[in-house]
């Protein structure tokens, strides 16, 4: 047997991959549904954060600006491992795939909340001057002036982050998320080989690669305008 | 609560341990960082040559290891490689993941950036006399670092919280030397003051460029 059958063997197997297609199927639609959960619920709560701090109360924004601060500084990993593994001390003890949605929404937060933000305060004063003259409330103003430019600007840069972050449900198989680097690590193990796992990788290429080639392009798009 | 998570006694107990965690993150930050840079500049330098058959490729490149999760390739590295002799160990594997995947990203924030900078910057420095790669160094690179440098610092932090990856493969880490002191002790302490020492290192990292972005998007609208 040659060098390269043998690596064909290895990383190839196409007995091993038979085998183990449904598991890895099975693990891609839990990735996905935990990447669609976190996605929803992550941009919405940063919005909403962006829409309260955009009130001005002062006590609430430092709160807020704090808020988002820790969960940009903090490794995603970190945050996941304190709810899996610490909350239990306390006889809070959520799942895996609980406290990895969790900590991905709490993450995809504070930079949406944060991207959102920057694109409400960077929607010149004039606008708001203008919208409010003619007789519209803070609200409608907010809604229907201001946010439809700030929205705009923001889709860039929260497409990549949220990409970025999405890409953390890998994460999940430290706390036993059977997604799909979780189910094609415990199928190498069963079977010795590693052919799951380029089996993993095809399937989180199939997922990203068009998301990331989107995000390239919607950048491209942007600077056009500008 | 602060029994539970934030017990003196505990703390006391586990710094030693937390503390060898923070040097071997430091260590490997210091590592990684100018690994991934140095990826990303090469990847940025060839991309500069305007020609399509080497543009094409080197963008498939980096949006395939941009594609996948960092911790995929670690795990693929770590765990598949054994399987045809080549049994690396953790940090080998953490450096070429991370070569691979935040190279990428640094190559595309620095290939941006070197796009920024007008063509007329290099007709003149080689009209000059200075050589092609001189200016590259000397005229285009310190302006597109300039263009991008928010973009960079942004990278930098997503590449240092990323060395918490390393506790998955047994690297003695802040995460992994925290989660050690927590079996130890059975107390959720060690993986606080983990977060505690991560924030308090990170935050005027934040801080900043929550600055710099803020006045970056101002600037676009």
């Amino acid at each position: 047997m040659s060098n390269w059958d043998r690596f064909v063997e290895t990383f190839f197997n196409a007995k091993v991959m038979a085998k183990y297609l449904p598991d890895i199927a099975y693990g891609t639609l839990v990735t996905i549904e935990l990447a669609a959960l976190v996605i929803v619920t992550g941009i919405a709560a940063g919005l909403a954060l962006a829409l309260l701090r955009s009130w001005g109360i002062r006590p609430l924004n430092l709160l807020i600006v704090f808020v988002v601060d820790l969960f940009r500084a903090l490794p995603p990993l970190v945050i996941i491992v304190f709810i899996y593994f610490g909350l239990p001390a306390v006889e809070v003890a959520p799942s895996g795939f609980v406290s990895t949605w969790l900590a991905l929404a709490l993450v995809l937060t504070a930079f949406s909340e944060e991207i959102f933000w920057a694109g409400i305060t960077s929607i010149p004063k004039g606008q708001w001057e203008a919208a409010r003259s003619t007789g519209l409330s803070y609200g409608q103003t907010l809604i229907n002036v201001v946010l439809p430019q700030a929205l705009r600007l923001t889709i860039p840069p929260l497409t990549n982050r949220t990409i970025a972050i999405t890409k953390g449900t890998a994460l999940g198989t430290v706390v036993a998320v059977s997604e799909i680097l979780g189910m094609a690590s415990s199928a190498v193990s069963n079977s010795y080989n590693p052919s799951p796992l380029t089996m993993g990788a095809a399937a989180y290429l199939i997922l990203f690669f068009p998301m990331v080639v989107f995000g390239r392009w919607l950048e491209t798009k942007m600077q056009w305008k500008h | 609560m602060l029994q539970t998570f934030l017990n003196p006694d505990i703390i006391k107990q586990a710094w030693p341990i937390i503390l060898a965690g923070l040097g071997n993150t430091v260590l490997l930050s210091i590592v990684v960082v100018p690994l991934g840079l140095f990826g990303g500049l090469v990847l940025a330098m060839l991309a500069s040559v305007r020609k399509p058959w080497v543009r094409w490729p080197l963008m498939a490149w980096v949006d395939f290891f941009r594609a996948f999760p960092p911790l995929v390739l670690l795990i693929f590295f770590y765990a598949g490689l054994p399987f045809v002799g080549l049994e690396l160990g953790g940090f080998a594997c953490v450096c070429i993941a991370f070569f691979l995947n935040t190279g990428a990203y640094y190559g595309e924030i620095l290939r941006a950036g070197i796009d920024s900078v007008p063509a007329g910057q290099t007709e003149a420095a080689r009209s000059t006399g200075l050589g092609r790669l001189q200016t590259m160094l000397y005229v285009v690179l310190p302006q597109a670092v300039r263009n991008v440098l928010p973009d960079l610092l942004s990278n930098t932090l997503e590449v240092v919280k990323l060395t918490a990856l390393g506790s998955v493969v047994a690297m003695p880490e802040l995460l992994f030397q925290a989660r050690q002191a927590q079996s130890l002790t059975y107390n959720p302490t060690p993986i606080v003051v983990a977060a505690l020492i991560y924030f308090v290192l990170l935050w005027p990292l934040v801080r900043l460029l929550s600055w710099l972005e803020n006045r970056a998007l101002a600037a676009l609208a």
